[in-house]
């Protein structure tokens, strides 16, 4: 069973600088890591791989600092890597993202599954998966939190808010799935160093052919218009006073007053 | 059958998708027309709410009632269950059809594996997830504000050239009007050009997750745990608080993912957006993470051992004090009044 999982590099910490000319985030120099819910995504790979044998590819697009997030996907196991970098991929929304990831996979060819975390820490939009999916006119199993497949066809858990559905359909097909799905593993020492002598393959906007103007913020649909700090509203806070059984019937006095209680 | 060239002038009017289940439309769609009625009227066009389901014909006048003009209706078996291809299809042929400027979807677990289907089809942008809409200065465009990252930082998306301007909005942030019985609108009935046959995922089973269904976002109280609760004892006392309001039981990032809270209780950025009547914040200290879903709530009461925590930046009434003493104390005096 040949596998492609699709990670994405985000921001490690929230203090993140936006180009304000573009209103799209500035990655370069801040350190990434890993998506920690693609973890989840590679982990079923891994062990669908285990039950099924197979490759499976990790792709990710990105700048060139995102090749640290694939060599950490191959330190879990997968078998090759690919980073898609160009200059001309850069501020692409899910829209250009997802067109992007499906030129680079109709090019690698033949897979059964593609697999994908639910959403990513940075944007949570989650709109890359099923915008793939599209892209490649495959079936969309989302939000998974199990997955089997023998071969032919594959079945998951999905989770929707109050509820869980068992889905299935035929391969190939594109998954997403939800950051409790299970434990990804954490690789061991050596498997990091041999991460390190693998190659990555790069491919940029030459190598993947089509249309140039749907890559990066050419491509995108949507646009930014402002990025701006929101201000929290703040209120007019009063106390309550005195020891805690007075405190409690004055807030209780309060609900009445309201009408809550 | 791809609008290559979709011209925003062409475009007109409003729709909303309507998520339905258990008989009723999902509460984010109403919020979405109440919301797209006024849009509607700043842009003088119509509201078109796009409902897909079996047997839902009789939530037409719901959705009149709460500001549609004109109700698409695709019913039929093979909508019955909701799926990803058959909504996406029906969806899509109505947009080339009728070409509306703007189609707005609940930012729930259907509505985000949908909406952007529906977007890369049709060739346009999708902002997910938006916590604010309103039209922009030029008279036509949508702005969509939507909150990135951890911080209270907030972006304006907009998709100038393709239609229609797609967005999903989250659950709880839009008002919900009073519907009105005597308004009138139209009922169109659907083509729908997709069999069972064509349909490659099915539906093998469906399992309803607890007795009790978790509705925050219609809450009309919620007492919230943070992470100033970390014991059985402390959050049994706060469940009993709850009961004793009749309250939802509400929790910030920390006891959800400690495992002491399900996540479908979650509030902020990660979780839902609510806007009860009272919000009780127990423990919680304030991190803009938590705040952005609750600080629309109408009355806010924190109950923090810190006075320099930020939640009482927000809240009406505080009570700086241990958790443990006062919640223990406000149980007794509701028990007393209720006896």
């Amino acid at each position: 069973m040949d596998i492609v999982v699709c990670i994405k590099q985000v921001p490690e910490t929230t203090h993140v600088d936006w180009n304000p000319e573009t209103g799209t985030l500035m990655r370069e120099g801040v350190p990434g890591v890993l998506n920690p819910n693609d973890k989840n995504a590679l982990e079923a790979g891994l062990q669908l791989k285990e039950r099924h044998g197979g490759m499976i590819t990790v792709v990710s697009m990105g700048p060139a600092q995102a090749e640290e997030a694939l060599r950490e996907a191959l330190s879990m196991g997968v078998d090759q890597a690919m980073l898609l970098t160009d200059p001309g991929f850069a501020g692409a929304d899910t829209w250009a993202t997802a067109h992007t990831l499906s030129l680079a996979l109709k090019k690698m060819g033949k897979f059964d599954l593609i697999l994908c975390g639910k959403e990513t820490a940075d944007a949570w939009t989650g709109q890359v998966g099923p915008q793939l999916a599209e892209f490649l006119s495959l079936p969309q199993l989302t939000y998974a939190t199990e997955i089997e497949s023998d071969g032919r066809a594959v079945r998951i858990k999905q989770r929707l808010e109050d509820r869980h559905r068992v889905l299935e359909c035929p391969l190939p097909a594109l998954v997403t799935f939800e950051r409790n799905a299970n434990r990804p593993r954490i690789p061991p020492m050596d498997k990091i160093m041999e991460a390190y002598q693998k190659e990555v393959v790069v491919w940029g906007a030459k190598d993947l052919g089509g249309d140039k103007g749907h890559f990066g913020l050419k491509g995108s649909p949507t646009q930014t218009r402002k990025v701006y700090i929101k201000k929290s509203e703040r209120r007019k806070v009063q106390f309550l006073e005195g020891e805690a059984e007075k405190k409690a019937q004055e807030f209780i006095q309060i609900l009445k007053q309201k009408n809550l209680f | 059958m791809t609008p290559e060239n979709a011209t925003p002038d062409v475009h007109r009017g409003i729709w909303v998708f309507i998520e339905q289940g258990e008989g009723k439309p999902a509460r984010v769609s109403l919020e979405l027309l109440c919301k797209g009625r006024v849009l509607a009227d700043q842009l003088d066009v119509d509201v078109t709410a796009i409902l897909i389901g079996h047997d839902v014909s009789n939530q037409v006048g719901e959705l009149i009632g709460y500001g549609a003009d004109e109700v698409i209706l695709a019913d039929s078996s093979v909508a019955k269950d909701y799926r990803t291809e058959v909504y996406t299809k029906i969806i899509a042929e109505q947009v080339l059809e009728k070409r509306p400027e703007i189609l707005l979807i609940g930012a729930t677990s259907v509505g985000r594996d949908l909406a952007p289907r529906v977007a890369a089809r049709l060739k346009t942008g999708c902002t997910s997830d938006c916590t604010g809409l309103a039209i922009d200065e030029s008279g036509r465009m949508i702005l969509a504000t939507k909150p990135f990252l951890g911080r209270n930082v907030m972006a304006d998306i907009i998709c100038p050239e393709k239609r229609p301007q797609m967005v999903t909005v989250r659950p709880g942030i839009m008002e919900l009007h009073k519907p009105d019985e005597t308004r009138k609108g139209n009922l169109i009935h659907a083509n729908i050009n997709i069999s069972e046959e064509d349909v490659e995922v099915k539906v093998l089973d469906t399992l309803i997750s607890g007795a009790h269904k978790v509705d925050l976002e219609g809450a009309e109280k919620i007492v919230a745990v943070g992470a100033g609760v970390d014991d059985e004892a402390g959050f049994e006392m706060l469940k009993e608080l709850a009961d004793l309001l009749g309250a939802e039981l509400g929790a910030t990032n920390l006891p959800v993912d400690a495992g002491w809270v399900s996540d479908e209780r979650k509030i902020g950025q990660t979780g839902k957006t609510v806007r009860p009547r009272l919000y009780m914040a127990c423990g919680i200290s304030g991190a803009v993470q938590h705040t952005v879903g609750m600080m629309n709530s109408e009355l806010i009461v924190a109950i923090n051992k810190d006075p320099k925590a930020e939640i009482f930046d927000l809240a009406d009434y505080g009570i700086v004090d241990d958790l443990y003493k006062v919640v223990p104390a406000i149980i007794s005096a509701l028990k007393g009044l209720k006896s």
